[in-house]
């Protein structure tokens, strides 16, 4: 008996990698979150465990009395709770699907199985979930730019909002490039361990690159304003991928919070005020 | 992990040895091998390797572990410090 969630992808490899196995699926309702992230925030946990245990009557359905629970269940279950209520004695099995059928055929997992890894493949693979987290901020972040772009001497000038917002869009954009793709991908590569830094890096590095190729239409201030943009952007979408990281703690997140957030605030000010500025002492 | 290593010494991880018992089930279910067994008690190996997944703690028969778990995303923390100032919960965070 091997319990799964019901987030499509974890169902998915676990019945891909079961071909061949004579074996029974037990489907925890996560409401669509994977297993880790769900043992995390409590979903997938002993509770709903024994909850579904009983559910699908599992004492009458099998004569032993084990379910294998994915490794990175553990944070939500609690095996010896798990007995005491249903019966079922939890065994952990490997991190990883793939490793389900050696798993079964020595009835163990050696180190390796044990452990998480996050290789390039693994890294590119959260980049599609970390562009559509940023949709919605995104858009609403494009307006405020479009009415900001339009701010001149006359008030506010909708030709010149036309005119000055897609370079603005355009530091949007490449902060959003750096900080949730190339960042991802570059990972190991790039130098300090907090992720707020990584993302200034491969943000500066983007925004030098584009004033190099634009220095000829833009003015300092433009310059300003477009290479501190762009690095906030990328700095704040690499400190958020911490999260969908399987190797950083917390307690580290809140604290490199503490130190990238105030930089963060300081270069969007500075952004904003330079960009305002510029058309009143063109 | 060996490859990537996060921020030194900000991890919550305690284990105190006089009620560990040694039944090992904390170097199990530790994703990162942060665990491991030294005679019949546990031992803490790689402290910084700690993602404070509460996975040990939660399986822990005798409470020797204890741990601060969480996830680790920024618009997750954000959320808890806002709902801690307010006092109310304003913010659900990520997933």
């Amino acid at each position: 008996m091997l319990v799964s969630a019901n987030f499509k992808l974890s169902f998915d490899s676990l019945r891909w990698s079961l071909k061949e196995v004579d074996c029974w699926l037990l489907v925890l309702d996560t409401r669509g979150i994977n297993v880790w992230c769900a043992a995390g925030k409590g979903s997938f946990g002993s509770d709903e465990l024994v909850y579904s245990v009983n559910a699908a009557g599992l004492a009458e359905v099998v004569e032993h009395r084990e379910l294998i629970v994915p490794q990175l269940g553990a944070p939500g279950v609690d095996g010896a709770k798990v007995r005491k209520e249903s019966g079922f004695k939890v065994v952990y099995g490997p991190v990883r699907a793939d490793d389900i059928k050696k798993f079964l055929e020595q009835n163990s997992c050696d180190e390796k199985m044990r452990s998480v890894t996050f290789n390039l493949a693994e890294r590119a693979i959260l980049i599609p979930v970390e562009l559509y987290l940023t949709i919605k901020p995104l858009l609403i972040t494009l307006v405020i730019l479009f009415i900001i772009s339009g701010i001149g001497p006359n008030l506010f000038s909708f030709t010149a909002a036309l005119a000055r917002s897609p370079f603005f869009i355009g530091a949007t954009l490449l902060g959003v490039v750096s900080g949730a793709i190339a960042t991802p991908l570059l990972l190991p590569l790039l130098p300090w361990r907090q992720f707020w830094l990584k993302g200034v890096i491969v943000g500066g590095v983007g925004g030098v690159i584009s004033w190099w190729l634009l220095q000829e239409r833009i003015q300092v201030l433009e310059t300003i304003a477009f290479l501190s943009w762009s690095t906030t952007i990328a700095s704040y979408l690499a400190m958020n991928f911490t999260g969908a990281t399987p190797f950083t703690s917390p307690s580290g997140v809140e604290y490199e919070m503490r130190r990238g957030l105030p930089v963060q605030a300081g270069l969007t000010v500075l952004a904003a005020v330079t960009w305002i500025t510029t058309p009143f002492i063109r | 992990m060996k490859e990537f290593r996060y921020i030194n010494e900000q991890v919550s991880l305690k284990l105190d040895s006089a009620t560990c018992i040694g039944c090992g089930r904390c170097t199990t279910v530790c994703p990162h091998r942060v665990l491991a067994l030294e005679g019949k008690k546990a031992k803490i190996n790689d402290f910084n390797g700690c993602i404070e997944c509460g996975a040990c703690a939660q399986n822990c028969p005798t409470g020797a572990i204890g741990v601060n778990p969480g996830t680790g995303c920024a618009a997750f923390i954000i959320a808890g410090w806002v709902n801690k100032i307010t006092g109310r919960r304003v913010m659900s965070g990520c997933c």
